[in-house]
C-alpha cells in the first residue's frame, strides 16, 4: 500500500469539503472494496476519508411510504431490516446473494453502489486498462472475457457492474442522495447514477469529484413477488457471471433488471413490456443489441435460461 | 485465562509493544514509505482487544489484522489471502465478524475486539473450540481461528433473526447444515475439513437449545 494520511469525518459536507481540497482523497466506508484494490495499488490515494462515524446508519421511512437508507448502512442490516424483507424482498435476496456474511457485516450501502469492476484486467497492474489507466487500451477486448458485458459495451471498455445489491435497486427505482463540498444537496435517479463506459471508463458514475452519498431512497413498495436469481460459478461466495432480478405483479405484469451483462444493472422498458409474452420475448427485448465475443456468447442462452427458470418458479408460486 | 502462560506471555508482549508505544512505532518506520508530505503521519488509537484497552500508535495504513499480529503478537488470527477471499483473519468487533485484513485499525478506534485468543484458552476452551477438537474440524489448522470466529458469529447471526440465501421465509430463520454451510462460505478450509466443521458447529447449537 502506498503512504497516505487519514481523517475522520464529522459531518457530510466537511467531509465533501475535505474530498475536494485533496484532489489525492478518497472516502472510506467498509474499506472492503478500496483497501483490496490499494493493496494491489490499483487505487493510490494520498488521503483518506473516513466517513464510518457520519450519522448516515439508518434506514428510516419517507413520507410517502418509501425508505431512506442511510448511505453507512451495512448489507447485513439491510438485507435483514423488518421492512425491507417484507416490501423489498428482491433487494434482501440480492444482498443476501452477495460476498460473504464477514464481508456484508462491513460493507455498506454506499461503498455497495460504488465497488469497482473485477475485470481481471483491471486487477492485472501488467495489462492495459482505460480504466485503470486512460489511454492504455483495452486487455480484454482480445482477451480471456468470458465474464465481460454484452450490453452497452464500448470499443474502449467491456467491463460489468459486479453489484448484486445494485441490479435490486435498479429494479425499484431507487434515487441516490448526495451532498456536494458546499453543503447542497441533490437526487439523482439509479437509471442515470451508474455511467455507461463509451470513450472514459475510468468516470463511473455521475457523481461530482468530492461529492458523497448520504442516502439511497426507495419509493413506496409496489408489492408482487419478487425474485433475485443469480447464476454463478460456485454456489457461494463468487459474484454473478448473471443475474436475473424481478417483481412480478397483478395482470402478468412484470418488471426485470440484468446483472453481469453491462457496466451498470441493466433494465429496458422494452423487456418490461414484453412481461405478458413469456420469458422468451423479455430476453429478446432486454438482450436487443447485445455484441458477444466468442468467450462470453453464453451469456445470451445463460440469460433465455435463467428467465425460464424464473418464469416456471413463478407458475408454482401462483 | 488469567493463570495461563499464554496469557502471562502475552501480557509481557502487550507491555513491551503495546503499552510503551515504542515497538510499534519503531516497527512502522522500518517499512514505511514516506508520505507525501515526506513523513509518515503516526497516529493514536486504542482499540479494547479480548477485553483489554491497548493503545497504538500506527502509520495508518496498519490493517486491524497487521495491528493484532506484528503490533500486539496476536498471532492467533491469521493472514491468509489479505483479500478477504480466504476468511483466515476472522475475529468478532462490537459482536459482528470481519475480515480484518480488509479494514484499518484506526477504523476501529474504541472498538471492542475479540480474536481467538479472546474466546478461550487450551485451559479453558469456549465450547466451539472444543466441539472442533472433538469433531477433528480441521488438518493443518491454519484457518481454524478464522473458522471458529465465524462459527461463533454464525449462531449469534441465526439466534439474532438475520436470513441467508438459503433461508427460504426471509421471516423464519433457524438452524440447518445448509444454513450452516452458505453462512460458512466466506472461511475457506484448504484441507477442505468441512464435514467435521459442520458437525462441530451443529454440535454447539444443540447443545445451546438443550
Ligand atoms: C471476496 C469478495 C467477494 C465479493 N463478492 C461480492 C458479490 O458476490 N456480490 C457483490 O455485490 N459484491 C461482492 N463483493 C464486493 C462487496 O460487496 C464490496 O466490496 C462492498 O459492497 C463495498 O462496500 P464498502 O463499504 O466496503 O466500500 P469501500 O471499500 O469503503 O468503498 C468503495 C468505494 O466507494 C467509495 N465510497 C464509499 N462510501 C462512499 C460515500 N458515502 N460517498 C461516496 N463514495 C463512497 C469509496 O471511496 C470507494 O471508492 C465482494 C468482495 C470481496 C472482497
Ligand atoms: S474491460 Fe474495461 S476494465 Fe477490463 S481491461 Fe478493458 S478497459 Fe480495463
Amino acid at each position: 500500500m502506498k503512504a497516505f494520511t487519514y481523517e475522520r469525518a464529522t459531518s457530510p459536507a466537511k467531509a465533501a469539503a475535505a474530498a475536494v481540497a485533496n484532489p489525492g482523497a478518497r472516502f472510506i466506508a467498509g474499506g472492503t472494496n478500496l483497501l483490496d484494490l490499494m493493496k494491489l495499488q490499483i487505487e493510490t490515494p494520498t488521503h483518506l476519508i473516513d466517513v464510518n462515524r457520519l450519522d448516515l446508519d439508518t434506514v428510516r421511512e419517507t413520507s410517502d411510504g418509501g425508505l431512506r437508507i442511510g448511505a453507512l448502512v451495512r448489507n447485513t442490516d439491510l438485507a435483514a431490516h423488518k421492512k425491507v424483507r417484507r416490501d423489498y424482498a428482491v433487494l434482501s435476496r440480492a444482498l443476501l446473494s452477495g460476498a460473504s456474511g464477514q464481508l456484508r457485516n462491513k460493507a455498506t450501502t454506499a461503498g455497495n453502489l460504488l465497488q469497482r469492476t473485477r475485470c481481471p484486467y483491471f486487477y492485472d497492474t501488467t495489462k492495459p486498462c482505460n480504466k485503470r489507466r486512460p489511454g492504455t487500451g483495452c486487455a480484454a477486448l482480445a482477451g480471456f472475457n468470458r465474464n465481460m458485458a454484452i450490453l452497452g459495451t464500448s470499443a474502449d471498455c467491456i467491463a460489468t457492474h459486479p453489484s448484486d445489491m445494485a441490479v435490486a435497486m435498479r429494479l425499484l427505482d431507487a434515487t441516490v442522495e448526495t451532498v456536494a463540498a458546499d453543503g447542497s444537496s441533490r437526487a439523482i435517479p439509479i437509471a442515470d447514477f451508474h455511467r455507461l463506459p463509451g470513450t472514459t471508463p475510468d468516470i463511473e458514475t455521475a457523481l461530482a469529484p468530492g461529492e458523497l452519498v448520504t442516502a439511497v431512497v426507495l419509493p413506496r413498495p409496489i408489492g408482487g413477488s419478487h425474485v433475485y436469481r443469480k447464476v454463478r460459478d460456485r454456489a457461494s461466495y463468487a459474484f454473478a457471471v448473471i443475474s436475473v432480478a424481478a417483481i412480478f405483479g397483478k395482470d402478468s405484469n412484470a418488471r426485470f433488471a440484468f446483472g453481469g451483462l453491462a457496466h451498470k444493472p441493466w433494465r429496458t422498458e422494452a423487456a418490461d413490456a414484453a412481461a405478458a409474452a413469456g420469458a422468451n420475448a423479455v430476453a429478446d427485448a432486454a438482450l436487443a443489441g447485445a455484441k458477444t465475443t466468442e468467450h462470453n456468447r453464453f451469456k445470451t442462452d445463460l440469460v433465455r435460461r435463467t428467465l425460464a427458470q424464473v418464469y416456471a418458479q413463478q407458475e408454482i408460486r401462483a | 485465562m488469567k493463570d495461563s502462560p499464554a496469557a502471562l506471555s502475552r501480557r509481557a508482549v502487550l507491555g513491551g509493544s503495546a503499552a510503551l508505544c515504542a515497538a510499534p512505532a519503531i516497527h512502522a518506520s522500518a517499512n514505511a514509505q514516506t508520505a507525501p508530505t515526506g513523513k509518515t503521519q503516526m497516529i493514536a488509537t486504542t482499540l479494547k482487544v479480548n477485553g483489554k484497552d491497548v493503545r497504538l500508535t500506527l502509520d495508518p495504513r496498519t490493517t486491524l489484522l497487521d495491528a493484532l499480529r506484528e503490533h500486539l503478537h496476536l498471532t492467533g488470527t491469521k493472514k491468509g489471502c489479505d483479500h478477504g477471499q480466504c476468511g483466515a483473519c476472522t475475529v468478532i468487533v462490537e459482536g459482528r465478524r470481519i475480515n480484518s485484513c480488509l479494514t484499518l485499525a484506526l477504523m476501529h478506534d474504541g472498538d471492542d475486539i475479540t480474536t481467538i485468543e479472546g474466546l478461550g484458552t487450551p485451559d479453558k476452551m469456549h465450547p466451539m473450540q472444543r466441539a472442533f477438537v472433538t469433531h477433528d474440524g480441521f488438518q493443518c489448522g491454519y484457518c481454524t481461528p478464522g473458522q471458529i470466529c465465524s462459527a461463533v458469529a454464525v449462531l449469534d447471526e441465526i439466534e439474532a433473526g438475520i436470513p441467508s440465501h438459503v433461508t427460504e421465509d426471509l421471516d423464519k430463520v433457524a438452524f440447518s447444515d445448509a444454513e450452516v454451510r452458505e453462512r460458512m462460505s466466506g472461511n475457506i478450509c484448504r484441507c477442505a475439513a468441512y464435514p467435521n466443521i459442520v458437525a462441530a458447529i451443529r454440535d454447539v447449537a444443540e447443545g445451546e437449545k438443550a
